[in-house]
Parts: C-alpha cells; sequence; structure tokens
C-alpha cells in the first residue's frame, strides 16, 4: 500500500517536472480583473489594456530575455470584485499557472489580499489602479512589501490633493463629505480630505456616512442641505455616484460636487446625465492631454476596442505592463525574484499616465495627477496636480 | 420643523417601497407558512423589465408598469408551480432552501445576461412642488400615491370577494377548508400572483427612485421588507404594511438627527427588543401549535 502511494507522487512529480520545461518558452504574466460582480467595467477596462499591452509586445517579436526573443503569454482570472476569490485567483496564477508576475487586482478590497498572497510567495504583483496605502505596506511590520507596486498613487496623496484643491482653487470655505463607510479605500480619502480642507483654513460642516448597498440617501442629503455647504465631497464608486448626485440635485441641492479617482468611469457620465455636469474629480490621467505617448496609446485602444475612450484603469493596466516588460528584459532571465530587484532599479518611465518611477525602498512610484471637470456629457481636463 | 416634515416625506417613500415588497412576502407566509427568500429577486427581475420597457422598447410609465407586473406576475405563478408546489408536503426547511435556490438563479441568470448596472432613464417629468418650505418631488409623489393605491386594491380583493375569502380562509386553516371544496391550488397560485404583481410594481417605483440598478439589488431590499413583515407580524397583510413604515421612519430619522453611521446599528437594535417583548410581530396573533 506504501509503496503505491509513494509510486503515485513520483509519478505526479514526474509530470509536474514534466510541464516545467514549456512553461518557459514564453514569458507567462497573470491578470486578475473585476469582470464580474459590483465594478465589471473596471476589470473589461484591465483586460483591455492587458490585452492591448502584450500585443503591441508581441508584435515587436516579444520581450529579449538574454539574447532570445520571448513572447508574452496572459492567464486572465476573474475575482468576480470578492476579496476571496481574489485571493484564490493570486492562489491558482502563481502555484498552478506558475505565471512570473501579476497584473490586478484593481479595487484596493480585492487587491489586498491577493497582494498578501504574492508577497508571501515572492511573486511581483503591480495592481493598476488600488490607491489604498495598505496595499503596499506589510501590515505586521509597517513596512513597504517586497513584491507589491502599484502603477497609480496613493489615497493619502490623492485626500491631501483634493482637499488643498477645493479651498484654495475652488474658494470653498464650507465643505460637506458623505462616505461608504464599509470602504477603507473610500474612507481613507475622506479622512485626508477632511485634514487636508481644515489644515487650509476650510471648515467641515457635515460629515455623512452609508454603508455598500444602501441606495437611498434622502436623510444624509436632506441633512446636507441643512447644512448649507459651498462643495460636497463625494468618494464614491462609480455605481453610487449617479444615484447620489440624482437624489441630491432632487432634493434642491444645487453646489458642485468633488469626487475622488473612484469616479473614474465614461459610465458615469452615461448614467448620471446633466445631474453631474460641472462637477469636479481626480484622476491618474487625462484623455485630453497633448502628452504624444498617450495621444497613441488612446488612439490605438480606440481603433482596437470599437471606438471607446481608454479610462484610467485601462491607462494603468498598460502602463503596468510597460514597466514589467522593462523590468523582465533588465532581469535578463523568467526568475521572480530577478524580475522584483529589476522594477526597483529601472530609470523613469515615460507611460500613458505620465512618469512612473519606482525606488528600491517602496512599490509606491513618484508621479502626478490630474483633476477633471465632467462638461459636456465628458471627462475635460481642469488642471494637473503633482506631489 | 420643515427639516423634520422634509425628512418625514423620505421616511413615507422609503416605507411605501418596503410595503409593497412586504406584502409579497406576508402573504405567501400567510396561506403557505412558507417564507418565500426568492421573493426580492422576483422585485429584481421587475426593475429589470421596467429597464428593457423603458431603454430598449421606449414604452412609456403606464405600459412598463403593466410590462413589469405582468412579467412578475407570470415569474410568481411559475415559480410557485414548478418549484413550490411538488415540496408543499416535505418539510419546510426544503421549500426554504428551494426558495433560496431560486434566488440565486434568478440573480445569476440576469448577471449572465449583462454584468454592467443599468441606468434605467425616467418615465415621468422630474419636478418639484414646495409646501411652506417641504419639496416634494414628482418622484416620491408618484412612489407613495401608486404605493397607497395598490395597497388598497389588494385590501379590497382580499377582504371584499370570494378569492379573498378563500385566501382568508387557508391562511386560517389548511386542513379543513380544501375539505369544505376550496380550490386551495388556484386560491394559492393567485396569492403568488398578487403578491410577486405588487413586487413587480415596486421594481419600477424603485427603478424611477433609485435609477441605478444591478442584479443584487434584490438582496438587502428584500431582507429589509421581509424585517417589516415580521416586525408587523407576518401573516398580517396590515402588519406588513404598518412594519415597513416603522422601518422606513426609523432609518430615516436616525440617519436624520443622529450620526448616519448608526443608522443600521440602531434599526436593527430597535428590532431585537421589539420582539423580545412580541415575539409575533405587532399585529401577529398567538399560534397553538397543534401536535
Amino acid at each position: 500500500m506504501k509503496s503505491k502511494n509513494i509510486l503515485a507522487i513520483l509519478a505526479v512529480v514526474t509530470v509536474l517536472a514534466g510541464c516545467g520545461g514549456s512553461k518557459t518558452d514564453t514569458v507567462r504574466i497573470g491578470v486578475i480583473a473585476e469582470l464580474t460582480g459590483a465594478i465589471p467595467a473596471v476589470g473589461a477596462s484591465c483586460r483591455n489594456g492587458a490585452e492591448m499591452a502584450a500585443q503591441e509586445i508581441n508584435d515587436a517579436g516579444g520581450i529579449e530575455i538574454g539574447g532570445v526573443k520571448k513572447k508574452v503569454e496572459l492567464f486572465i482570472e476573474d475575482s468576480a470584485s470578492k476579496p476571496e476569490q481574489a485571493a484564490s485567483a493570486a492562489q491558482k496564477l502563481i502555484a498552478r499557472t506558475e505565471v512570473l508576475a501579476i497584473v490586478g487586482p484593481n479595487s484596493s478590497s480585492n487587491a489586498l489580499p491577493a497582494s498578501e498572497i504574492a508577497e508571501k510567495s515572492g511573486t511581483v504583483l503591480i495592481t493598476p489602479w488600488s490607491t489604498d496605502p495598505k496595499t503596499t505596506t506589510d501590515s505586521k511590520t509597517g513596512q513597504p512589501k517586497k513584491f507589491v507596486f502599484r502603477a497609480c498613487f496613493t489615497d493619502t496623496f490623492e485626500g491631501k490633493v483634493l482637499g488643498g484643491f477645493a479651498r484654495k482653487e475652488l474658494k470653498a470655505n464650507k465643505a460637506a463629505i458623505l462616505y461608504d463607510v464599509a470602504s477603507d479605500v473610500l474612507k481613507t480619502q475622506a479622512e485626508i480630505f477632511k485634514k487636508s480642507f481644515e489644515d487650509n483654513g476650510g471648515r467641515i460642516v457635515a460629515l455623512e456616512t452609508y454603508t455598500k448597498g444602501d441606495k437611498d440617501f434622502s436623510a444624509q442629503f436632506t441633512k446636507i442641505k441643512n447644512a448649507n455647504p459651498d462643495l460636497i465631497f463625494l468618494p464614491s464608486y462609480y455605481t453610487d455616484v449617479p444615484l447620489q448626485v440624482q437624489q441630491a440635485r432632487r432634493l434642491g441641492i444645487k453646489v458642485p460636487f468633488l469626487g475622488s479617482d473612484a469616479w473614474s468611469s465614461e459610465d458615469l457620465v452615461k448614467m448620471c446625465g446633466a445631474d453631474c455636469e460641472g462637477s469636479y474629480l481626480l484622476n491618474h490621467y487625462s484623455p485630453g492631454t497633448t502628452n504624444p505617448v498617450t495621444q497613441k496609446f488612446i488612439a490605438d485602444y480606440k481603433t482596437r476596442y470599437g471606438g471607446a475612450t481608454p479610462d484610467d484603469v485601462a491607462a494603468l493596466s498598460y502602463d503596468a505592463f510597460g514597466v514589467l516588460a522593462k523590468a523582465v528584459a533588465l532581469a535578463g532571465k523568467l526568475d521572480r525574484t530577478a524580475v522584483r530587484d529589476a522594477l526597483s532599479k529601472i530609470p523613469a518611465q515615460s507611460g500613458v499616465t505620465g512618469f512612473i518611477k519606482y525606488s528600491p525602498e517602496t512599490g509606491d512610484p513618484v508621479k502626478g495627477a490630474v483633476i477633471l471637470r465632467i462638461k459636456n456629457g465628458s471627462f475635460a481636463w481642469f488642471a494637473d496636480v503633482q506631489p | 420643523m420643515i427639516y423634520f416634515f422634509q425628512q418625514a416625506l423620505n421616511a413615507l417613500q422609503l416605507g411605501s417601497m418596503y410595503a409593497l415588497i412586504a406584502l409579497g412576502y406576508t402573504m405567501v407566509y400567510g396561506v403557505l407558512s412558507m417564507i418565500n427568500f426568492a421573493h426580492g429577486d422576483f422585485f429584481m427581475v421587475g426593475a429589470f423589465l421596467c429597464f428593457v420597457g423603458a431603454s430598449r422598447l421606449h414604452l412609456s410609465f403606464v405600459p412598463v408598469l403593466l410590462l413589469s407586473m405582468g412579467g412578475v406576475t407570470l415569474l410568481g405563478v411559475a415559480t410557485e408551480r414548478i418549484a413550490y408546489r411538488p415540496l408543499r408536503n416535505a418539510p419546510k426547511v426544503s421549500a426554504i432552501i428551494t426558495a433560496l435556490g431560486v434566488g440565486i438563479f434568478l440573480e445569476n441568470f440576469t448577471l449572465g445576461l449583462n454584468p454592467y448596472p443599468k441606468y434605467v432613464p425616467p418615465l415621468l417629468p422630474s419636478f418639484s412642488f414646495n409646501f411652506g418650505g417641504v419639496s416634494v418631488s414628482s418622484f416620491q409623489l408618484a412612489t407613495i400615491g401608486i404605493s397607497i393605491g395598490l395597497m388598497l386594491a389588494l385590501h379590497l380583493i382580499v377582504n371584499k370577494t370570494k378569492a379573498g375569502l378563500a385566501m382568508r380562509a387557508i391562511s386560517a386553516d389548511r386542513t379543513i377548508v380544501p375539505l369544505m371544496g376550496v380550490p386551495v391550488d388556484k386560491i394559492i397560485a393567485l396569492t403568488f400572483a398578487l403578491g410577486s404583481g405588487l413586487g413587480g410594481a415596486a421594481g419600477v417605483m424603485y427603478a424611477m427612485a433609485y435609477p441605478v440598478i444591478d442584479p443584487y439589488i434584490g438582496i438587502i431590499v428584500g431582507w429589509k421588507a421581509f424585517i417589516s413583515a415580521v416586525i408587523g407580524g407576518i401573516g398580517d397583510i396590515r402588519g406588513a404594511v404598518l412594519g415597513a413604515y416603522i422601518l422606513g421612519t426609523v432609518e430615516i430619522m436616525t440617519a436624520a438627527f443622529l450620526p448616519s453611521t448608526y443608522r443600521d446599528l440602531i434599526t436593527f437594535s430597535l428590532l431585537l427588543v421589539l420582539l423580545i417583548f412580541r415575539p409575533r410581530g405587532l399585529l401577529g396573533r398567538a399560534e397553538i401549535q397543534k401536535v
């Protein structure tokens, strides 16, 4: 009986070892995207950006590793926007598919558990869109994670910049805030905005919350209306924003809204219509920029995906692939740790969303942001902001 | 004071929505002593039919309302015939699990058709009146008015017609009434039809008030409506309506006068306290279990 077991194990090991050979013919990259669930538009953009980047690399012959050009092979997993499914997708990609590195997931609730697994197993994970400071920080030691990178800025940066912008550029004296108390990301954005707005001499007249899944905000907005603010900071996801802004307008609230990068999906404008006109939001990039790299990306994306303008997730996913490809080429071998070391060493990359530069200490890049304004049913560039 | 009335109006709107859905739970429980957990998802299908009617077929408000009510009525009757009737004499747990299964099926079926949240265009003109400082929107008036109209219609059916009499009789005693020649299957199907139809109407009112819909909207709204039915005394029609308005008022008023973060905490603490003192709900009758 025992010898039979050993034979079975040996057989499995041989099969696994056999697989290993074929797994070095290509550069295997995993993608975890929120293709179904709460934010499917985000997942679809991530997949589009990733597929486009991979095809461009492959059309140019692939990534040169030690004198041999190797093609990129994508393995796309759906996280269904659920933290536990994001974690199991990461596990599957690392252990069974044996990918070299992972791009995604995008929402912080998904990126956080996936990043823990990537860190433990020593596999590079670049999240295009997770702005939560915790994603790249080890919760036990408070030190940066070694293998987790992001292609975007953080919530801390975002809240700080928006607070200053509301006070200095929009000249608001009194602001109200409504945020989802169940979301770490949105809560951080709200808290840092509050601090920054107050530090700049403003006053928060109403601080209201709701919980994920709520659809009725009439009580909160009636309260906010009573507090008579000059501006409402609303760091909500794009699927909640139209409901919130419409309810506020129906209650007779006329002041502008200020949103975070959680707003940035073209679907928001489609769903919100005229009610969102004139609102501001912070974003990772603007399709209206004159940067030639960005313009080429937008043109190619439109050709490939039937005229759709890429959103920030598509742009960031594309940029994540850009830096990853550079790092793999610099590493010169298909080795997870070598890719990690290369990533922290590559010079500033000019991507679609501006310059990206990592330091050896942390996976948070140094980069800027843009303020957009919703005008005539689309996002228009309003101002550039630097860290 | 104006602030209070403004919030009271919000509460009335939210309560009306809960009431329409709570009626579906309570009616089915009344005749079958079964909790139809798929009812929240019937409501969701109503909201999606409203989306199809409004943005694909370009119908106006009344045809959309009829389409949703009709579609969900058929869905309710079919579900009863296919999924619940074969289990009528099985242990109650089987029926509850089946209901949960039907609900999950409906969510994922809708999700499978298209995973994106849908925007439902407004079918009613958007304007608001001003009553001494309290602004009332056309959507609030429509939701409250139509809900109350439908509830009155249901009241008439249940209390003034022969079918309604049969429904109440079955609710009182399900073993004896069939022996007196009451067609039990037909009456149960009618109960499902009425309850589901109201759920469909609630779907339309919901899609008008909160125009972004996704396949999961039925879960939380369904829970809240179910809780309303329990507060009022499940099985009792007036109780469901009363419970719904109480729940809507407590939710809105907690958020209005206390930090909104405590809303659900306070709402559900009240529910627990209420159930300790009135375990059968406000209007529920004490039931004697016959062994």
